[in-house]
């Protein structure tokens, strides 16, 4: 027999009469829909399954308000939702059933908290009367996600669902942003409740700290003015407070060189001639010597990760602290801070164009780095044919005029993009920083282009962390997103091979992929263009092919095996210590 | 060093797990932890015993525990006026003919038997934990069977001295 394929939500195939009619009563799981609608959700990314039946039906009858991504696993859904909530600035939703449900949102919470993403997570919770009793789809969300959440909540009391639902959203896309879960009880989205939505809140311990202390800017700018060698830092934070424009203001008038984070990547244009490009383990000499030699180091919204300072002991020497951030918790966490500044990075900025009337001088420390930069750029071995990764994040750069948004994995060709797809605006760049999760780039993709339709998004992945979320192809096949995914293929899990190269005296444990999936049979039987390239010439011939269509691809591109990424900071040296230079 | 920290949080489930895990996750050494309500509804109060390594360590501390959201308010009152009282509760093996004895050496502490058996009784002690301490060791060769301490509670005293005579109030430095 042949079944003819219907839209899913299509009421009237599925249960022959409209549903909402008048005589219903309104549910707990009606007034979390209602609350969804007034903070302005209309992107949903989720799961459904027992423990959420209510919110999926009282979802049915709200169809016309939302679109639901249906990914093929939770993990899928959260990274979506964080690649959403990156390109939007906005939080991601989330829902996932009880039990397993949750627990396969646990990678992306926990990435999302590392990253300072604003995602607003629901997951369904056996009933009240059997919590804590074993019961089937059990878990403790609760207990589970306290560490990794900015907040989290279990809706005891039906009443409270509406504050709840407001202050997760408050409090996920205020401050310093963070992921906040609410777990929900099946028998409180199943019953009957009058309430309606309320904006009102209470949240007496929660006062972000919004603008700078005036006294701490005009420290500043007084150090400022004496610097000799004055150098920013420019984190993630810098997106959060939309302050980019802000920062290139400030860093022209001052001319101070600007390095960026791995996250903070597209925070200030890498064409700019004040920009030292990336620094920290696998950042460009000259960023990191920058640190290593600077008299001022001005910290707008970076955390100072261990993968960025390398050895403590000798990040920044000899240099006056500065650290702008709007978490408190974050200064003098990790290095020593002679001037605080705890601000919102645009307010913060915004005060410093001000209050700075005498930059200093320092054109001999200028002429220095520009010196550096040309006598040790990033560099790698040439080849006439075969497919380098390096060159080919640089072919990729050209055919989408470094315009395109990329989303990435952990690992070499993660380090590989941000090397070398200069990124010239902020929100382009989507990576597992913090927590490094493989399997993050391709979903986090998806996710970016539901929130960007009309840009290009490209997943760069390599062929591990592709084989971890590579079901949620049916999302591409399903949506027709014209998502982009490049598999750097060097047939291994890269970094772990590198380490293992260089630390471990080239036993490859484990690292080695040597039986892969066709991953262009694999592609097509989602309907989805796929292509194998493994030469220069092939990759010229397609790369504009791919960008031309308007539909979703997966490129399986060979690079060499053995290609390392360098320059390095070896794990425990300092930032001054770095190997693999340029010649 | 050991410090004296109080958080004044909301009274939402799950904030103790939230504020013991933040303990743990970032490292620190926990003493004592001791919670109860407060004159205020829906509020209570924590106060923490920890053992930190240096200062740095100390503001690292007030600071993860300020950033979590139904923390009020957080003080570290070690070097302020303050009352500061703990409860134990001690069970000592005594036959009849101690009895007598174990009383003498308590009393001095304004302590109390509580409950008495054929072969021990029960003694309850409130004071600095250094009182406790000290009628814990005088205790100890008469055999303590039991024991049980509810950790340090404390606030600052309803004047505060000027900052020359505050050292003298010092309890735990």
């Amino acid at each position: 027999m042949k079944v003819e394929a219907k839209p899913v939500f299509d009421s009237k195939v599925q249960t022959g009469k409209e549903p909402n009619s008048k005589e219903e009563q309104k549910t707990g799981a009606d007034l979390l829909v209602e609350s969804l609608i007034a903070e302005d959700v209309d992107t949903i990314f989720g799961y459904p399954g027992g423990a959420v039946l209510p919110i999926y039906d009282a979802l049915f009858k709200a169809r016309d308000s939302f679109q639901h991504i249906l990914t093929r696993h939770e993990q899928g859904a959260i990274h979506a939702a964080e690649g959403y909530a990156r390109v939007l600035g906005k939080p991601g939703v989330v829902i996932a059933t009880s039990g397993p449900g949750a627990t396969n949102l646990i990678t992306g919470i926990a990435d999302a908290m590392m990253d300072s993403l604003p995602l607003v997570v629901f997951t369904g919770q056996v009933a009240r009367g059997v919590i804590g009793t074993d019961a089937f789809q059990e878990a403790d969300v609760i207990g589970i996600t306290t560490p990794i959440t900015k907040q989290n909540y279990q809706v005891q009391d039906i009443s409270d669902l509406p504050r709840i639902v407001r202050e997760a959203f408050h409090i996920a896309s205020t401050g310093r942003p963070g992921p906040v879960v609410v777990d929900i009880p099946k028998d409180i989205s199943a019953s009957p409740c009058k309430g309606s939505y309320d904006s009102d809140f209470h949240l007496p311990g929660y006062h972000p700290t919004m603008k700078p202390n005036p006294l701490q800017i005009r420290k500043l700018a007084d150090a400022i003015s004496k610097a000799k060698r004055p150098l920013i830092l420019s984190g993630a934070g810098v997106l959060h407070g939309k302050a980019s424009d802000k920062l290139t203001e400030f860093a022209e008038k001052t001319q101070i060189p600007v390095t960026t984070t791995l996250l903070g990547l597209g925070t200030f244009p890498a064409s700019n001639p004040l920009s030292l490009g990336m620094a920290g383990m696998h950042g460009t000499f000259t960023a990191n010597m920058a640190m290593y030699d600077c008299d001022l180091l001005i910290n707008i919204g970076a955390r100072f990760d261990d993968r960025l300072t390398g050895n403590l002991a000798h990040f920044a020497p000899n240099a006056v602290v500065s650290h702008i951030d709007i978490d408190p918790a974050e200064i003098g966490k990790n290095v020593p801070t002679q001037i605080p500044i705890v601000s919102d990075s645009y307010a913060a900025i915004d005060q410093l164009i001000v209050a700075v009337t005498d930059a200093g001088d320092h054109d001999e420390w200028l002429e220095h780095l520009q010196d550096s930069k040309a006598n040790y750029p990033l560099w790698h071995n040439d080849s006439k044919s075969a497919l380098l990764p390096q060159w080919l994040m640089k072919e990729l750069h050209q055919v989408t005029n470094g315009e395109a948004i990329i989303s990435t994995d952990v690992g070499q060709h993660q380090m590989w993009a941000a090397q070398y797809y200069t990124f010239a605006k902020p929100n382009r760049w989507i990576t597992s920083g913090g927590l490094g999760t493989m399997g993050f780039g391709f979903p986090a993709a998806i996710g970016a282009q539901l929130a960007a339709p009309d840009e290009t998004v490209v997943a760069v992945v390599g062929d591990g962390g592709f084989q971890m979320t590579l079901q949620e192809l049916s999302v591409l096949q399903e949506r027709r997103l014209p998502v982009k995914v490049i598999i750097v293929n060097n047939g291994a899990l890269g970094m772990v091979r590198q380490w293992q190269e260089t630390f471990y005296e080239g036993r490859y444990s484990e690292s080695l992929l040597d039986v892969q999936p066709d991953f262009v049979k694999l592609a097509e039987s989602y309907s989805i263009r796929g292509y194998k390239v493994d030469n220069q010439e092939d990759l010229l011939k397609v790369l504009p092919e791919v960008f031309e269509y308007d539909g979703p691809v997966v490129m399986d591109c060979r690079v060499l095996q053995q290609e390392n990424v360098y320059p390095m900071i070896a794990p425990g040296k300092g930032i001054h210590e770095m190997i693999g230079v340029k010649p | 060093m050991k410090r004296i920290i109080t958080a004044v949080v909301q009274n939402r489930s799950g904030v103790l797990n939230r504020v013991t895990g933040l303990l743990q996750k970032r490292q620190f050494n926990i003493e004592s932890i001791s919670v109860g309500h407060t004159e205020s509804e829906g509020i209570s109060k924590m106060t923490l015993v920890v053992e930190v390594e240096d200062n740095a360590k100390l503001e690292q501390l007030t600071k993860q525990l300020n950033k979590q959201i139904d923390v009020i308010k957080v003080s570290d009152i070690t070097d302020k006026a303050i009352v500061a009282r703990e409860l134990a509760l001690i069970k000592v093996v005594s036959s009849g003919q101690l009895r007598q004895e174990i009383q003498g050496i308590i009393e001095p502490f304004r302590a109390t038997i509580i409950d008495i058996s054929k072969d021990s009784l029960t003694v309850q002690v409130t004071g600095k934990p250094e009182k406790i301490e000290a009628l814990i060791d005088l205790l100890r060769p008469y055999g303590i069977k039991e024991l049980s301490r509810t950790g340090v509670t404390a606030f600052l005293r309803g004047h505060q001295p000027s900052v020359t005579e505050i050292n003298s109030y010092s309890l735990l430095k």
